[in-house]
């Protein structure tokens, strides 16, 4: 239900609101919110009860150089994922294109990572996924991976990642999917969902980028 | 996740159509190009026409763009396919058919025509030696490949 309600359009602003009102009553530095299902865990021991936050689901991956990139492998950095495929017709080229800006600002942050899921792992190889990244201007061997796994793990992974996505016969180049970019911490929460085709989505998610990377600075400083 | 409420959902469509009605009843036809081409094209081939990366050619400065102003009114309507070479550099991707994403219908033959005038105006592009489009000529390249 979740999914389908994110599909219709407006959702996204509608969270985005939410997360900036919730952010008002603060006066600390604002902390980007926890997105997604939460699970409240009463404490056997009657203390207060744990709140259990969804995390992206586990994944498998391997990047246009053929390097192995898991969630374990992530653990600890703070990433920057949308979903696409080489030979996308639609809104790729778009999506992409902001990524690449957002890279272009960004891309130099030491624990930040890009990743670029495709949706069609069938065609886009290690070769086309390594064309693909050259022809984008996304500079080689860099902490941009455009990766491919299994289409099960790419699926279940867009579903966590709040990202529409699917096969559909009807949609041109035959994959159904929206322009989402998900926030993701050290720990595997989505912290802001960003709609690529929108430049306010876009300029807030520059705007909010630097707040998660001085909490995952602030958490590394404590530990 | 709470739905929208109900006259939200039925209001924002109904307000978005009306916008979008808006501009046919005070055409600027001068402009009519350069909003077209943010509206459908800019989103690939770049605010400025530059293209993005080698992934999509450019606009600005094509050697293709000029040297196909006969194609260029189908390959609006019905997209492009297939390798082309664009200033020495190979493409294989696909362009699909623009329509407007509103209303799925096709640019119009007079759409298309200031679409074109102000690509192959801007950006250091110069319309040839046969001057700017005219609607004429875009219908008859529209019939050309089947089209209207
Ligand atoms: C979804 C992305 C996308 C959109 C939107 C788009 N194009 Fe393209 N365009 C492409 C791609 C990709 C190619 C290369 C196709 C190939 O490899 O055969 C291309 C090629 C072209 C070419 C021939 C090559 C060149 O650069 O001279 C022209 C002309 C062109 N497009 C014009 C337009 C116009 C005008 C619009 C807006 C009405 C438009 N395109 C919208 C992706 C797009």
């Amino acid at each position: 239900m979740f999914l389908k309600s994110l599909l219709r359009r407006g959702t996204l602003p509608l969270l985005a609101g939410a997360a900036l009102l919730l952010a008002g009553c603060q006066d600390e530095p604002r902390r980007l919110p926890i997105l997604g299902e939460r699970d409240v865990r009463a404490n056997p021991n009657g203390g207060p009860a744990d709140t259990i936050f969804a995390t992206v689901p586990a994944f498998r991956a391997h990047d246009q150089n053929g390097k192995l990139l898991t969630n374990q492998s992530l653990a600890g950095q703070v990433y920057l994922t949308d979903f696409f495929f080489a030979t996308c017709p639609g809104i790729c080229p778009k999506m992409n294109g902001e990524l690449l800006k957002v890279y272009q600002k960004f891309g130099q942050t030491p624990g930040l990572h890009f990743v670029s899921f495709t949706i069609d792992p069938d065609h886009d190889t290690t070769a086309v996924l390594h064309d693909y990244a050259q022809r984008l201007g996304a500079p080689a061997e860099a902490n941009w991976r455009f990766v491919r796994t299994s289409k099960d793990s790419v699926f279940a992974l867009a579903r966590g990642l709040f990202t529409a996505a699917m096969p559909d016969k009807a949609a041109p180049g035959g994959f159904a999917h929206n322009g989402t970019f998900a926030l993701v911490d050290g720990r595997g929460h989505v912290r802001g969902l960003y709609d690529s085709l929108d430049p306010k989505e876009v300029a807030r998610l520059q705007e909010e980028l630097p707040l998660l990377l001085a909490e995952a600075q602030e958490s590394r400083k404590k530990s | 996740m709470p739905r929208p409420p109900l006259i939200v959902r039925w209001l924002a469509p109904a307000l978005a159509a009306g916008l979008a009605l808006l501009p046919g009843c005070f055409t600027n036809k001068q402009h009519q190009g350069e909003r077209l081409y943010a509206q459908h094209c800019a989103g690939c081939h770049g605010e400025q026409g530059q293209g993005l990366g080698t992934l999509i050619p450019p606009l600005a400065g094509s050697d293709y763009l000029a040297g196909h102003r006969a194609q260029l009114g189908c390959i609006i309507r019905q997209g492009l396919r297939g390798p082309i070479v664009v200033n020495g550099v190979r493409y294989n991707q696909q362009m699909l058919g623009v329509q407007d994403t509103a209303t799925h219908r096709h640019l119009s033959p007079a759409q298309i025509t200031n679409l074109l005038n102000y690509i192959e105006g801007h950006w250091g592009n110069r319309p040839g030696p046969a001057g700017p489009r005219t609607i004429a000529e875009t219908q008859a390249q529209l019939r050309a490949c089947g089209e209207r």
